[in-house]
């Protein structure tokens, strides 16, 4: 167990639960707030603000709020984290949304040492110095791949937060734990987006141009290989200059932002030769520059998640109504990114047609907004238990 | 045929206008060709838009990237006129490109591989030492490029003779044995370029062994990949060859195990030349547009050799620039390019798998 490097905290994690929610929990998170907006890390790094706001005092409380049930929540115990090597600051949510649910928490960093993983956990050393409660409940660490140590933590965890995909979850899953023991796993899903086309030509100048910056955040912004990044664009009220002017608005701003990787240009052309030679459902593929990729699909198929793209190849289908692609929503499909549709109404469709995926709803540029609610997941219940009085 | 035409004059002799002519001639019949012999080529250019029907310029004819030769088996004849079936040496445990060859695309091979390689050396057959081992070309389990270059070699020499034994030891007697006999003549070698830097030029100087070679003349081909990690470069490579095998004249040449036959040569001034038979065209990878002379790109080679299989234009994942065209000092026609190696492999964010280990 020597290898082990505690970042933050030690070998001796204090394994008990605090209640939901708790005050001090809360104000914690405000701090860590304040800390994360005062680094200078903050401007340099999108996602630093990004954490920061979310456990800002107004949100975290908005969060609250919606827990009537809350004073009757205590924590599991002790969380392990395995955090994805590939997103720099999933490790941070993962943690705060275990600390708010109550739980003592040992966080595996990724291994990849990202520039954003230093200013954080010194934000978060910082503010726990006046939290000693928090302190020594809380350990960060980070270790070369060692079954031993993992099945050690493991074996002491009352909850497990498990991302990072199907290959992780089953090699961490195949580790004994407590009877008791709760996991959320993260696996890998599909996501898609739902564009009217009659919206997309109503909208004014400002409005496309702002639905091509959210489109862009959703994907470009992360390669377009996060989970909840959209890999297939179905069209309602279809039309040619409906496409045409998403499409060029997302070029423009991809071509002001988006640093194309000479590997990456090969790649996506690679792939749309494989897709003509290995896929009939694709009949032609349109390119603006090496930036912009589309693969308009004939029809649909029964499992449509093979069809992933990167860095800017997206899948296409034109449909008349919801119900025509119900057959084709598995359970791996997690986040319907929408616009010019009424979010609830995909919501009914999802309810009304016990479909066994899609788990979220978000406006177009929202893709990427974590949050305790993930993944069909309550993640602040799933990682407390309730103390009931009969 | 265009490549009928070209056999008839000598290898560099065509200037950029006049090779675009007959390039996009050729080009354009091996498109039409290929669109309607092979399945996998005609559904690419049709998911392009691409009309085969229309006249079009060199740089204008779709590319294939090469890594699909890894992944699908792409014939434009009958498989039963296959008389080779070539494949990529690959390291251990990566895909390797399978390339189908008819009679006819191995004897074009052969008589363009030929026909390059003698307006350098001339055409009389040289004695020949063969910097490899003998296995390579024994072990047919798998015809791989490799064997292939040296079986192909074999053609220029004379009384060859391998200078490594089985077990990839210098058989110095052999070696010396062989330039004793050959005295007063041109030695002709061949290997490739790691090989010859491992395991015979760093044998020679660590056991302090000069061969002395009075008239001598190296082919080396492979990639620099290896050397750039130990920093050695083109000049390096040539002044330690010098220093232990002697006065060599020494030619790096550029080939794909996916166009064989029309390679790159490397002249006197230390530049890639294009031949009549094929063209480098270095790409914007923004776009793919054409790159400007001393831009650097993705390299494409179109060769108007590959009829059995549609590897006519081909992406390459390496990066080079044009460093001239018709102009170099050494008096070669056509476009003068440089390479600088393999493209940087694609680093992606994401959440999904990272296949670490836990």
């Amino acid at each position: 167990m020597s290898v082990i490097n505690y970042l933050i905290g030690s070998a001796k994690t204090d394994n008990t639960p605090q209640q939901t929610f708790s005050d001090e929990i809360c104000a914690f998170m405000n701090e860590l707030s304040a800390a994360l907006m005062r680094s200078p890390s903050a401007r340099t790094y999108p996602d630093i603000s990004a954490l920061a706001f979310w456990c800002r005092k107004g949100n975290i409380q908005k969060l609250k709020d919606r827990y009537d049930e809350k004073t009757e929540r205590l924590g599991r115990g002790v969380c392990f984290h395995v955090t994805p090597s590939n997103i720099p600051i999933n490790f941070a949510f993962s943690w705060l949304f275990s600390l708010l649910a109550g739980n003592a928490n040992i966080v595996r960093l990724p291994s990849k040492d990202f520039p954003q993983v230093a200013p954080v956990l010194d934000a978060i050393a910082k503010t726990m110095e006046k939290y000693p409660d928090i302190a020594r409940r809380t350990a960060f660490v980070r270790y070369p791949a060692d079954n031993a140590v993992t099945a050690e933590f493991c074996a002491s965890a009352d909850a497990r937060m498990i991302w990072g995909g199907d290959s992780t979850i089953e090699s961490i899953k195949s580790l004994p734990t407590k009877p008791r023991c709760v996991d959320i796993a993260f696996a890998d899903r599909y996501s898609i987006c739902i564009i009217g086309g009659k919206a997309v030509l109503d909208a004014n100048e400002d409005d496309i141009k702002r639905l091509a910056q959210n489109f862009y955040n959703d994907t470009y912004l992360m390669d377009q290989n996060a989970c909840s990044s959209p890999q297939l664009i179905l069209w309602l009220d279809d039309s040619a200059e409906a496409r045409e002017r998403f499409w060029q608005s997302v070029y423009d701003c991809a071509e002001k932002k988006y640093r194309l990787q000479a590997a990456v240009a090969v790649d996506k052309y690679t792939q749309m030769c494989e897709d003509a030679v290995s896929l009939d459902i694709v009949k032609a593929v349109s390119r603006k520059g090496n930036l912009l990729y589309r693969a308009e699909l004939e029809t649909l198929l029964p499992d449509m998640t093979e069809l992933r793209g990167e860095a800017g190849y997206f899948y296409e289908h034109a449909i008349s109504c919801l119900d025509e692609i119900k057959n084709n929503i598995t359970e791996k499909f997690q986040t319907v990114t929408c616009f010019g549709i009424d979010p609830f109404e995909i919501r009914r469709f999802v309810i009304t047609n016990n479909l066994r995926g899609i788990d979220r709803i978000a406006p177009v540029g929202r893709a990427m907004d974590i949050s305790i609610i993930w993944d069909g997941f309550d993640i602040v219940r799933t990682l407390s238990r309730v103390v009931s009085v009969e | 045929m265009v490549l009928d035409e070209l056999y008839s004059i000598p290898p560099y002799s065509l200037d950029s206008e006049a090779k675009e002519k007959k390039l996009a001639e050729g080009l354009c019949d091996l498109t039409r060709m290929h669109y309607a012999q092979c399945g996998e080529y005609r559904k690419i250019l049709d998911v392009m838009g691409f009309d085969v029907s229309l006249p079009h310029m060199s740089v204008d004819i779709p590319f294939i990237p090469v890594r699909l030769f890894k992944k699908y088996d792409l014939l434009s004849v009958p498989k039963d006129q296959i008389v080779k079936a070539m494949t990529s040496s690959g390291t251990t445990g990566q895909a390797v490109s399978k390339i189908f060859l008819d009679r006819e695309n191995v004897r074009n091979q052969t008589k363009t591989l030929t026909e390059i390689i003698t307006s350098f050396i001339g055409k009389q057959r040289l004695p020949l030492l063969l910097l490899d081992t003998e296995i390579v070309k024994k072990d047919r389990s798998m015809f791989s490029a490799r064997g292939a270059g040296i079986i192909g070699f074999t053609t220029f020499g004379r009384d060859t003779t391998y200078a490594l034994d089985d077990n990839m030891e210098l058989d110095l007697h052999k070696i010396k044995n062989f330039l004793e006999k050959h005295a007063g003549e041109t030695i002709l070698m061949f290997g490739y370029t790691y090989m010859v830097w491992q395991y015979v030029m760093r044998r020679l100087e660590d056991e302090g062994i000069v061969l002395g070679i009075a008239d001598g003349i190296l082919f080396h081909i492979g990639g620099w990949k290896k050397l750039k990690d130990q920093a050695v470069d083109a000049l390096e490579f040539n002044r330690r060859i010098n220093a232990t095998f002697g006065n060599v004249r020494v030619y790096n040449y550029y080939g794909m195990a996916e166009q064989l036959g029309s390679v790159f040569v490397e002249c006197e001034y230390g530049h890639m030349h294009c031949s009549n038979y094929s063209d480098v065209i270095i790409r914007r990878s923004a776009d793919f547009s054409v790159a400007s002379v001393n831009e650097r790109g993705l390299i494409e080679i179109v060769s108007l050799l590959p009829t059995s299989y549609p590897g006519h234009a081909l992406l390459t994942e390496d990066e080079g620039e044009i460093l001239g065209i018709d102009n170099c000092q050494c008096g070669r026609l056509g476009k003068y390019f440089r390479i600088h190696g393999r493209i940087k492999g694609a680093e992606l964010r994401g959440c999904s798998d990272t296949y670490e280990r836990h």
